[in-house]
């Protein structure tokens, strides 16, 4: 008998994520986040004549879209409890080999590939550091956001490249059909095969198992280690694909390319909904967490806020986020315990 | 087991340092004379006070990245203040910068304590606001030298005994650290909380008021230094010290403090800092671009984190510690 009782105090006091209370929470904050984002809008359509415009609407994209392409990649990497500060160094280094690329000649395929190789390296380089050294993830990448951005100053110094080819400028600046932008294209398909591969795919499952739990992650058969090498790849990789964007769209390339990315990105998957903790989040709440943050930003700029004054904005929104339900949740305990 | 790395760890760093030096000496003998030491100790000062911050923070398993955002705050205030009453003495000017820095630091303790927000969401949030705010009290102004009372901006160069104050204060500053870390209950339950905080419950420490003190700490410090930085310098602006906090970080961790939370000292912050410190006055001196310093700092923090991580733990316990972690 007392050996029963026993085991069931102690199968009671296994946390299971996955049916806790904070998922339920979790469910509905796509639903919050999507009522924010649907607020914003309106708030500004009042505040601005000129935001209910196709054209304006479809510049105000350039906001998110080269942030929400790494976000993406960030998410699996959060929720594995992993994440990866060195996103924007990534991209001045990406940037940095495609202008040198340029003053030897390369055409528009060669940067594509350039761009995309050298976001590959960065990451496999911090993968190899985290996965096979078995160090922080945290501590690696503000090493390599030094690192990498600091290879950029060495190159470049304090000069810049121009001069890249004109039909690389369709990933920045072209249109693929009305006022949808090469870019909103791109991240749309991007969105739709994290969405798949997080949430259809067996390698989804095994992002949050080890999120949620490492060690029983890997008893249960999942290469941990391998899992999360995949993952640096990707956000390098994603980091080399908005290395390519934003390049497109600027035209040059200076050291200081990107500066403070890493914290926008970090912001936008936060306020998506992923837990910084690992273990839980989704895509579609990123990608309302991207289209939240693109409306502030740019309501606020046809407002003539300016941009410092926004960046309280994003900052009150990230804490506010994460605050508010928890400040209701300790006021409702306290009113059903007295 | 955890005490006996950490002199080994310093000493090596300590060594690390000495041989940069003598590299450095053999390209330019200049360097490694005791007045150059001392300018090259007086530029690190401020590092090394944000560094022991810093390090306080990290110990609880905490990150502050809200540091440098903080000192540009404390900054302009203090050199608004300045402007505004010329006639304010030092002594007030440095409480109130302390006590503003406390109170930035002690609202980022307060929301890991009360509200459980992790602290790298909390301090990245703050940090944009701190900025932000500053941007709106200055109107995105500038305070200059011309503007800033005499006294002001003389107390930190001010010598005493042979060093400017700012390195006194400084030392000051590692002293009370290296008492307080090591002689104090405080010092004591914040090492307690970061090596295992489940048996830091069980031993009576609050660990969400530890956080709350050690941010309020690190806050005090970034305010403090934000007056010394202000002063310095003779100018405050939004952007002052902008990235400073992840150098500060660099400094920790290559100081041999674990981000895991638990490991660590106040020589081993001290010698990071120092280490970032003579490299960055080194470059110019041996001819070597200064923009190679950022991809040199990142490549020590990334050797000095590989080190650390090989003489401490050994794999199976780092599983099954972030295993205990993320539960």
């Amino acid at each position: 008998m007392t050996d029963m009782t026993d085991m069931t105090v102690n199968t009671r006091h296994v946390p299971n994520r996955l049916n806790s209370r904070a998922y339920r929470i979790l469910r509905s904050w796509e639903a919050l986040l999507l009522a924010v984002a649907v607020g914003i809008f309106v708030l500004n359509s009042f505040a601005s004549p000129y935001f209910l415009n196709a054209w304006n609407l479809s510049d105000a994209t350039y906001n998110f879209t080269e942030k929400g392409m790494i976000a993406f990649a960030m998410a699996l990497l959060i929720i594995s409890g992993e994440i990866d500060l060195s996103v924007a160094s990534i991209i001045a280094l990406a940037s940095t080999a495609m202008g040198l690329a340029v003053q030897y000649g390369a055409g528009t395929p060669e940067l594509v590939v350039i761009g995309l190789s050298v976001g590959l390296l960065c990451g496999a380089f911090n993968a190899i550091f985290v996965t096979v050294l078995g160090l922080p993830s945290i501590v690696v990448t503000i090493g390599t956001m030094s690192l990498f951005r600091g290879i950029s100053y060495i190159i470049l110094g304090d000069g810049a490249y121009r001069g890249y080819p004109d039909s690389f400028a369709w990933f920045g600046q072209g249109y693929i059909y009305w006022v949808f932008t090469a870019e909103i294209a791109l991240f749309a398909v991007i969105a739709v095969i994290y969405g798949v591969v997080l949430h259809k795919t067996n390698f989804g499952r095994a992002v949050y198992a080890i999120g949620n739990n490492p060690t029983g992650a890997l008893f249960s058969g999942i290469r941990v280690q391998r899992v999360k090498f995949i993952l640096f790849l990707l956000t390098g990789l994603m980091s080399g694909v908005a290395a390519i964007c934003l390049t497109s769209r600027l035209g040059s390339t200076r050291p200081s390319i990107a500066t403070g990315m890493e914290l926008e990105v970090v912001t936008m998957v936060v306020l998506g909904g992923i837990s910084i903790l690992g273990g839980s989040g989704s895509i579609p709440g990123v990608v309302i967490a991207a289209f939240v943050m693109g409306l502030v930003t740019f309501g606020l700029g046809l407002l003539n806020v300016p941009g410092i004054v926004m960046s309280i904005f994003i900052g009150l929104l990230l804490i506010g986020v994460i605050a508010l339900p928890r400040i209701w949740t300790i006021l409702a305990a306290k009113r059903s315990s007295t | 087991m955890m005490t006996r790395h950490i002199p080994v760890r310093e000493t090596i760093l300590g060594a690390a340092i000495l041989v940069l030096m003598a590299l450095i000496s053999t390209r330019f003998a200049g360097f490694v004379t005791p007045k150059n030491l001392a300018n090259v100790f007086n530029d690190t000062a401020p590092l090394i006070i944000l560094a022991l911050g810093q390090m306080v923070v990290i110990l609880t398993r905490c990150i502050d990245l809200s540091m440098a955002a903080n000192l540009a705050l404390t900054g302009m205030v203090v050199a608004m203040l300045n402007v505004a009453m010329p006639g304010l003495p030092i002594p007030i000017i440095i409480a109130v910068a302390i006590l503003l820095g406390a109170l930035m630091g002690a609202i980022n303790g307060l929301l890991v304590w009360k509200l459980a927000i992790p602290p790298i969401v909390v301090t990245l949030g703050t940090m944009t606001i701190f900025r932000g705010i500053i941007f709106l009290i200055s109107d995105g102004k500038w305070v200059n030298a011309h503007e800033m009372s005499k006294a002001f901006t003389g107390f930190p160069r001010a010598a005493f005994l042979g060093l400017p104050v700012l390195s006194w204060i400084a030392i000051l500053t590692v002293i009370v650290f290296g008492v307080m870390m090591s002689r104090t209950a405080l010092g004591r339950s914040i090492f307690a909380v970061g090596g295992n905080p489940h048996a830091a419950i069980y031993t009576g420490i609050n660990v969400g008021k530890t956080q709350f003190l050690a941010f309020t700490l690190s806050g005090a410090l970034a305010g403090l230094t934000g007056y010394l930085w202000v002063a310095r310098y003779a100018v405050a602006y939004v952007d002052i010290a902008g990235g400073f906090e992840l150098e500060v970080v660099a400094a920790c961790v290559i100081g041999g403090i674990s981000i895991a939370g638990g490991v660590g000292s106040v020589g081993g912050a001290v010698l990071g800092a120092l280490f970032l410190g003579v490299v960055k006055n080194a470059l110019p001196v041996v001819n070597i671009s200064p923009f190679w310093q950022l991809a040199i700092s990142g490549s020590a923090i990334l050797i000095a984190v590989a080190f650390n991580a090989r003489a401490g733990q050994t794999k199976g316990r780092i599983i099954l510690k972030s295993a205990e972690g993320s539960v």
